[in-house]
């Protein structure tokens, strides 16, 4: 399965767009562009999940270190429009209480 | 290197039966030695030498142009004859790498091995099955001498190699707890400290801790963002989602676990397990958890141990039996 990923520069924040799964044969290139954007001192990074109907704990793995990296260079982190299920991974995990997660669920598959 | 040389006069025969009644025997053989030169490392070079030797012999008379466009061929097949020999030393390479990881997966078994309890009153379950040759899922029993059991079921994000080896880890720092230090909330809280400080940033572990008093009929149990298990209600013949609260360890040095305790009924089950089990995938579609609860009651009428393995051959059996992920699967039964 596949994973797009595609940045847009908007209003002073970095947009993500996400389609497809999240797995351990995609996330390293999702790693590389959240990390490049996170690493800029200050930057604001959005990632939107809407089109995302499957990410697995690897994922949330991409995601742990993208938190860590904005801790060391003052960045922010938000994830918003996610699925039903991926945001259920979001709240067993615990993350939601570390990660910004918009509570907003899309539902459906 | 074993090389042996090619048998010049057989291949001369052959070459010499082809040309005249191009037979397809001869073929059929000329594909022998293929792969016969191939298992004995015989280079390229030496098979194109022979077969222009052969044909010197066939034929005193070959006519000098043909000799030449020969040393032609030889010299265009230089590279395919290197890279047919750089294949064979990473054939070899990976067998050695597959041989060692074999034994770092025996050495893990061997470390991570527990001993499923033997406990009056109730029966137990368990299957861990990795979907790699090394299990990233780990689940431990640890005996305390008052008779209660610590139960930890655990899975480590990031998989492999590395994963397994952080369980060797956790499992000895669980080991170095003093043992009046027993309460599932106490145990998260210290090892997650213990994670965060030595783990790389983008792995963590999410993990499910019990502490089990057949003596009481009682389950404390605290969740560092594991996969909730069940509780099976004999009495009503339903199941309930065993939720606890708690981020996965690794990722905040603070973090703090909430412990919540129960009691077991005659007849009643819990149901600890990893996600392994309820990301199993048929295809494209995923298997809801009520789908999995249907296939744990169909079994129920077995013993612990029969009814998880039966679980999960069915779920084995609906992925083509191939495992996208680690499958542990643990049940604690109350005899009636």
């Amino acid at each position: 399965m596949n994973l797009t990923v595609d940045v847009q520069e908007n209003e002073g924040k970095s947009v993500v767009l996400l389609a497809g799964e999240i797995d351990a044969y995609t996330a390293p290139k999702l790693k590389e562009t959240l990390l490049s954007l996170t690493e800029k001192e200050g930057n604001k990074v959005e990632v939107n999940l809407e089109q995302v109907n499957y990410m697995d704990s690897t994922g949330l793995g991409v995601f742990v270190s993208g938190l860590k990296s904005t801790k060391e260079n003052n960045s922010e982190l938000k994830l918003v429009q996610l699925q039903d299920r991926v945001y259920r991974l979001f709240e067993i995990t615990g993350l939601i209480d570390v990660i910004d997660v918009d509570k907003t669920v899309q539902g459906g598959y | 290197m074993d090389a042996i040389k090619l048998d010049l006069s057989h291949y001369r025969e052959l070459l010499k039966q082809y040309i005249n009644t191009q037979d397809e025997s001869a073929l059929y053989e000329a594909e022998q030695i293929s792969k016969r030169s191939i298992q004995h490392n015989i280079s390229l070079e030496e098979i194109i030498n022979t077969h222009i030797n052969a044909l010197e012999d066939i034929y005193p008379e070959l006519p000098e142009n043909i000799q030449h466009s020969m040393s032609f061929l030889l010299e265009v097949m230089i590279s395919y004859g290197l890279a047919l020999q750089e294949f064979q030393d990473l054939r070899e390479t990976q067998l050695e790498i597959k041989s060692e990881i074999s034994v770092a997966a025996r050495m893990q078994n061997t470390l991570l091995s527990t001993v499923k309890p033997d406990v009056e009153g109730f029966d137990i379950g368990v299957v861990s099955v990795p979907a790699n040759q090394m299990n990233g899922d780990y689940h431990h029993f640890i005996h305390h001498e008052d008779g209660t059991v610590g139960i930890t079921v655990a899975d480590v994000i990031g998989k492999g190699i590395p994963a397994a080896l952080c369980m060797s880890m956790i499992k000895y720092a669980m080991e170095s707890f003093p043992s009046e230090h027993k309460n599932p909330s106490e145990i998260l809280e210290s090892l997650n400290r213990v994670v965060e400080r030595n783990v790389d940033p983008s792995m963590f572990i999410t993990m499910f801790y019990a502490l089990f008093n057949p003596a009481a009929s009682t389950i404390s149990y605290s969740s560092a963002g594991h996969e909730p298990g069940f509780y099976y209600h004999a009495a009503d013949d339903t199941f309930e989602e065993i939720r606890a609260k708690g981020v996965v360890l690794g990722v905040t040095d603070m973090a703090q676990y909430r412990q919540y305790e129960r009691e077991i009924h005659a007849g009643d089950m819990v149901i600890l397990l990893t996600d392994g089990v309820t990301e199993c995938r048929q295809g494209d579609r995923f298997i809801e958890s009520e789908e999995v609860l249907e296939v744990i009651k169909s079994f129920s009428h077995l013993s612990a141990q029969e009814l998880v393995e039966n679980v999960y051959k069915h779920f084995e059996k609906l992925q083509d039996f191939h495992l996208r992920d680690d499958f542990t699967l643990i049940i604690i039964k109350k005899d009636v």
